[in-house]
């Protein structure tokens, strides 16, 4: 049976790369095509026209899509997720430099290296400089809610202190060498890219600010999924297999291997494994350190699709205006997560299946998510909320 | 009919392209027509333009780019999507496998914009069909060429006429379930790096 599935070229394209390459789609009796692309725009549009049949997704979008903001609607689902974490904040070394003189720390996974950056944006406005410009990947990505919850934490609007701009991600380490940007979130290998490119120094890796946080997800139009349950069914399986096999060490030079191939991600094959087993390099020279549960792929449950993780993207499209708080949204934001298709896949594979679909999810100041509470967002909220 | 007074920005990195589709809009009376053949400073250049309807190459990763701009409407003057509306997923669906993608400001009525929307699509879809046909043909003269060399090959080898050799590469292709050029390939790998084109030996 052939699939056709879109992806981007980052470090958690992985699942599916193995998957086609190492035989766990043949195993479960699919001919995987993976199709390279080179915006989330593409993926979208190619997932809702039916040139893909499944995609590499960020996992906001595949909520957005459902409620039809900014573009047209189209319902998608997001029936397992493909790892947690892996991304980080990274800035350019002149604005290290000045946070630095502000008492951020290298290696400070707290908020107090956002603070600093809080004092540097007063002092900027004091001294009538523009702002400073802040990448990021898609307006519904974890990578721009993940910013934009450290920036609010440190008391920085992100709407009004800083300018926030979509660059993608190969772009990323040139657009901080030429000054275009200061900074910027997103998925590995592109931060250690631009550490390795000796213009920039990550601040922190996202999973501190919320440890095993979601990220991409495998996204499919619910009426695809509806049509071909057993093609999604082996999908999944083969998927989850091929998370279980990233995860283990000693494959990760394997892994590295093959996506540093030109028509996967095509970086360096050393960043690759060094993010794969979860070493950042923080500033250029310097030696990587390890960060537990950095990138995921499978162990706690990573690839479960956690309704709350699509109710608290609803609570930031909320919160940062992206759309009108509505509860007849709830139900549409519930449904596009589908833990009862990960469940009856994966069965009978020795998967973790947790019996609950919502869990309470702790950030890095002591805060939880209720996604029981939801009712209770609304914009504008104050900076500081989780 | 054509509505001169819609503004019109195409992003294309293509310039054969870019000035195929242009010249159709001038031809068909769009007369306020903006090409950018970069991305460098976007959007400055979107902001000067104020289009009504936007064209972009999707080969481009800087799409990307569009959609959050059009999600900051304080950034643009006057918000722009790609269609939102349901009646709109023919549109996307052309424009999608034509290549492009089209971006309309709101409000706009459909009508005004739709000879627009076609026209880039048929003319990109004109211009990609050709140069898929061309790198098909660039494929074929490459595959010539392998299956000359791995003819000279098997000539100098076996002392076969060349005759003999092309009905050799042919029946083990048949006999394998292989192509030509996959049986060429194999017997110029075989052979090693010591032959030149034409089969003679360095």
């Amino acid at each position: 049976m052939k699939v056709v599935v879109g992806f981007m070229p980052l470090l958690d394209c992985a699942s599916l790369v193995v998957a086609a390459e190492l035989g766990f789609a043949a195993t479960e009796g699919l001919d995987l095509n993976l199709v390279r692309e080179t915006s989330w725009a593409n993926i979208r549009d190619r997932v809702i026209t039916g040139h893909f049949d499944a995609a590499h997704m960020l996992a906001p979008m595949t909520v957005a899509s459902t409620l039809g903001i900014g573009h047209i609607r189209t319902p998608l689902i997001a029936p397992i997720s493909l790892g947690l974490g892996g991304n980080a904040i990274t800035v350019s070394l002149p604005l290290w430099q000045q946070m630095a003189e502000q008492g951020a720390v290298a290696g400070d996974f707290s908020l107090a290296p956002a603070e600093a950056l809080k004092r540097v944006v007063v002092a900027r406005e004091r001294a009538h400089l523009e702002p400073l410009t802040l990448g990021m990947v898609y307006p519904f990505s974890c990578h721009n809610y993940e910013l934009r919850y450290w920036l609010a934490g440190a008391g920085i609007d992100p709407d009004r202190d800083v300018r926030l701009a979509v660059i993608p991600p190969p772009f990323l380490a040139d657009a901080l060498r030429a000054g275009q940007i200061d900074g910027f979130c997103v998925g590995e290998p592109w931060s250690s890219v631009a550490v390795d490119a000796g213009v920039g120094a990550i601040v922190t890796p996202t999973t501190a600010l919320w440890p095993l946080s979601p990220e991409k997800v495998l996204g499919c139009r619910a009426e695809w999924a509806e049509r071909h349950p057993d093609r999604l069914a082996q999908l999944l399986r083969a998927l989850y297999r091929a998370g279980t096999w990233i995860e283990r060490r000693e494959n990760h030079a394997e892994v590295a291997r093959l996506l540093a191939q030109p028509n996967y991600v095509g970086t360096s094959e050393g960043l690759l494994h060094q993010a794969l087993a979860g070493r950042l390099s923080l500033q250029p020279g310097m030696k990587p350190i390890l960060v537990s549960d950095f990138y995921v792929p499978s162990r706690h449950a990573a690839t479960f699709p956690w309704v709350s993780h699509a109710l608290w993207f609803y609570a930031q499209m909320v919160r940062w205006r992206q759309v009108e708080f509505s509860a007849e949204h709830i139900r549409a934001v519930r449904s596009t997560y589908r833990p009862d298709l990960y469940r009856a896949a994966l069965r009978d594979v020795g998967a973790e299946l947790p019996e609950t679909d919502l869990k309470t999810e702790r950030f890095l100041d002591g805060r939880g998510f209720d996604p029981e509470k939801l009712h209770e967002v609304r914009a504008p909220m104050p900076l500081n909320a989780p | 009919m054509s509505d001169a007074s819609l503004r019109i920005l195409l992003i294309d990195q293509n310039v054969t392209r870019a000035s195929i589709l242009e010249e159709g809009l001038r031809e068909a009376g769009y007369t306020m027509v903006t090409v950018l053949r970069d991305t460098e400073n976007l959007l400055r250049r979107i902001v000067d333009a104020d289009p009504d309807v936007i064209c972009i190459d999707l080969e481009d990763p800087n799409r990307d780019v569009l959609e959050q701009m059009f999600q900051v409407s304080r950034v643009v003057r006057r918000p722009v999507a790609m269609f939102v509306d349901r009646s709109d997923a023919d549109m996307i669906k052309a424009a999608v496998e034509s290549g492009v993608g089209a971006y309309v400001v709101d409000g706009l009525k459909k009508e005004r914009v739709r000879s627009v929307v076609d026209m880039a699509v048929s003319r990109f879809k004109a211009f990609n069909d050709l140069r898929d046909e061309l790198d098909r043909a660039k494929q074929a003269l490459g595959e010539r060429k392998l299956i000359e060399r791995a003819k000279g090959i098997l000539m100098k080898q076996h002392g076969l006429s060349e005759d003999e050799a092309y009905a050799l590469l042919r029946k083990a292709a048949m006999s394998d379930n292989k192509r030509l050029v996959d049986i060429a390939q194999a017997v110029i790998t075989a052979a090693g790096p010591g032959f030149s084109l034409d089969g003679s030996r360095r």
